[in-house]
């Protein structure tokens, strides 16, 4: 599936729960999905800070895509994370920096995405994307 | 208990909303508070029929306007029992009465080999201006700890007074902890070793009844936005002696004498202090709520609160996993509280959906959260407009928090 292929299963998913808590407890199981990130990594060097939420986010170049793994110290925070790693990890750079996340809107989940919510959320899509420019970038010059 | 909170909430139209489909439960009082409509109607008929700039035209519409303005001086004056209005000024609320006060005092009396007093327990509002002063001028920053109810240690306070000091600023009440401090005290032993001190009144002027004189407060900064008034109005209270030493914090308009390109002279007090268009109608609307407190009056106010600082304490304490940060003798109804092994941030997401209002993070007090070696709490702050049964609804909705993240 490609990118906007996933990002429209994740918004079929989220179209059966009409109750913003059934939402919300969808987040929570994703969260327990994510794969655990080695808590070596789980320091300063990749943390975003959020005032209110913290996000860890690295990423590695495996076989010319780039494979995100990211924490939270918030859960629900955490079940976004897993969302946006499903759809941008294990992509090409370039995929990655043109695509539009529509479906972070489409769930409803745009006020976490925010500058005013400072859960580092806005944070780490800006770092996924820089990431992928940085990669993009080195590997033009290989 | 005679306080009628039906007929107060009618007042106030925001609280009849809905949100997220549920009638709304604010708690964050501490952030901001919501108007009466007494407030709303000043503002929006000074809009309709008074708006011109003040103290500059000699127009019917710019006297009138000024009228009502020194009108709220004196009505602020009053309220705080300050004995002049030439020591009440205006500012855009605590944050900028602090930043005028930090610049302008540390302009005159901090230097190096000078030192700053200030709390563990300030708002960021009462410790960057004065970081920053003091960075400026090689002063250094003393600070009071506080135990582990949240109240200052006062031995320790004794011990840093010294010779060296120059000024204490001290929150009257936490915004995060809800500690009452025993500012009287810490001015009569500032006094004795002729410190003058600041009391920020961010938390205390929607609770408290304020007396500067009795306090014998040397200045005193609070926010109109936080006692029901409009955004963007706030005061800062100086003793007259000690505001007419100072140099301006700001120039502009207004606040001058004779301007010319050798030398400017400043205006008197307090328009020394007040350069620039100032917010008149903000100051109307603030004079406004100071007489719709009143009319409830602060006796019934803390009363009402208290009981319910004690119902929500009380049934908070019922909630399995919970800790209260903040359990001072001496409280306003402000609740920091942590449930156990539930990230702040998601208890305050599951709140919001079911239209309860509550502030999460570190309030502005990270040094605090610091001490209790936590990143954030969650924070319930009530005002007299709030009601038991709002308490239910946020016991119940912890209930459903507690059963979503475990």
């Amino acid at each position: 599936m490609n990118m906007n292929e996933i990002q429209e299963e994740i918004i079929a998913e989220f179209e059966v729960f009409d109750d913003w808590l059934d939402k919300y407890n969808y987040l929570i199981d994703l969260s327990n999905d994510l794969p655990i990130m080695d808590p070596r990594y789980k320091t300063n060097e990749y943390l975003i800070n959020g005032c209110q939420s913290k996000v860890w986010l690295r990423a590695d170049l495996v076989d010319g895509k780039i494979r995100f793994t990211a924490d939270s110290d918030a859960i629900i925070t955490k079940g976004i994370v897993s969302l946006l790693i499903r759809v941008l990890s294990e992509r090409d750079p370039a995929e990655i920096m043109d695509t539009d996340l529509v479906f972070i809107d489409r769930i409803g989940l745009r006020e976490n995405l925010s500058p005013t919510r400072s859960n580092g959320l806005l944070s780490m899509v800006k770092q996924m994307k820089l990431y992928a420019l940085a990669y993009k970038t080195k590997m033009a010059q290989q | 208990m005679d306080f009628d909170v039906e007929k107060i909430r009618q007042d106030f139209p925001l609280l009849s909303q809905k949100v997220h489909g549920h009638p709304i439960v604010y708690f964050d009082n501490g952030a901001t508070t919501q108007k009466p409509r007494q407030v709303i109607e000043t503002v929006r008929r000074y809009y309709e029929e008074e708006n011109a700039s003040i103290h500059r035209g000699v127009h019917f519409l710019s006297e009138r306007s000024t009228e009502t303005y020194e009108k709220a001086r004196e009505k602020v004056r009053k309220y705080i029992n300050a004995a002049s209005t030439n020591e009440v000024i205006f500012t855009s609320g605590t944050t900028g009465s602090i930043n005028a006060l930090a610049f302008s005092f540390g302009e005159k009396h901090l230097g190096p080999g000078t030192e700053v007093i200030i709390t563990e327990m300030e708002h960021h509002s009462n410790i960057v201006p004065w970081q920053m002063v003091c960075e400026r001028k090689g002063a250094k920053l003393k600070v009071v700890p506080f135990n582990e109810k949240g109240e200052l240690v006062m031995a320790e306070f004794k011990k840093l007074l010294s010779d060296k000091t120059r000024i204490v600023a001290v929150t009257q009440i936490s915004n995060s902890l809800g500690t009452i401090n025993p500012v009287k005290e810490i001015i009569r032993l500032a006094h004795k070793s002729e410190v003058p001190v600041l009391v920020d009144g961010a938390q205390a002027i929607p609770h408290e009844s304020i007396d500067v004189r009795d306090l014998d407060a040397d200045f005193y900064a609070f926010s109109g936005h936080k006692a029901y008034g409009p955004n963007g109005i706030g005061v800062l209270y100086g003793k007259e002696k000690l505001l007419y030493d100072l140099p301006p914090y700001q120039g502009g308009g207004d606040m001058v004498d004779c301007v010319s390109f050798e030398k400017t002279t400043y205006d008197q007090l307090p328009f020394k202090f007040e350069a620039g268009t100032m917010n008149y109608i903000g100051a109307a609307g603030l004079a406004t709520a100071l007489d719709y407190i009143s009319g409830i009056g602060l006796d019934r106010i803390r009363e009402y609160e208290k009981y319910l600082l004690e119902y929500a304490t009380m049934k908070l304490m019922t909630v399995s996993g919970l800790e209260i940060y903040g359990n001072a003798a001496e409280k306003i109804s402000t609740i920091s509280f942590l449930m156990d092994g539930i990230h702040p941030y998601d208890a305050g997401m599951v709140l919001d959906k079911l239209g309860i209002a509550v502030r999460t993070g570190t309030h502005c007090t990270q040094p605090v959260m610091d001490h209790f070696k936590i990143t954030g709490t969650l924070r319930a702050s009530m005002a007299f407009y709030n009601t038991t049964g709002e308490i239910d609804r946020l016991h119940a909705g912890l209930h459903r928090v507690r059963e979503m993240f475990g």
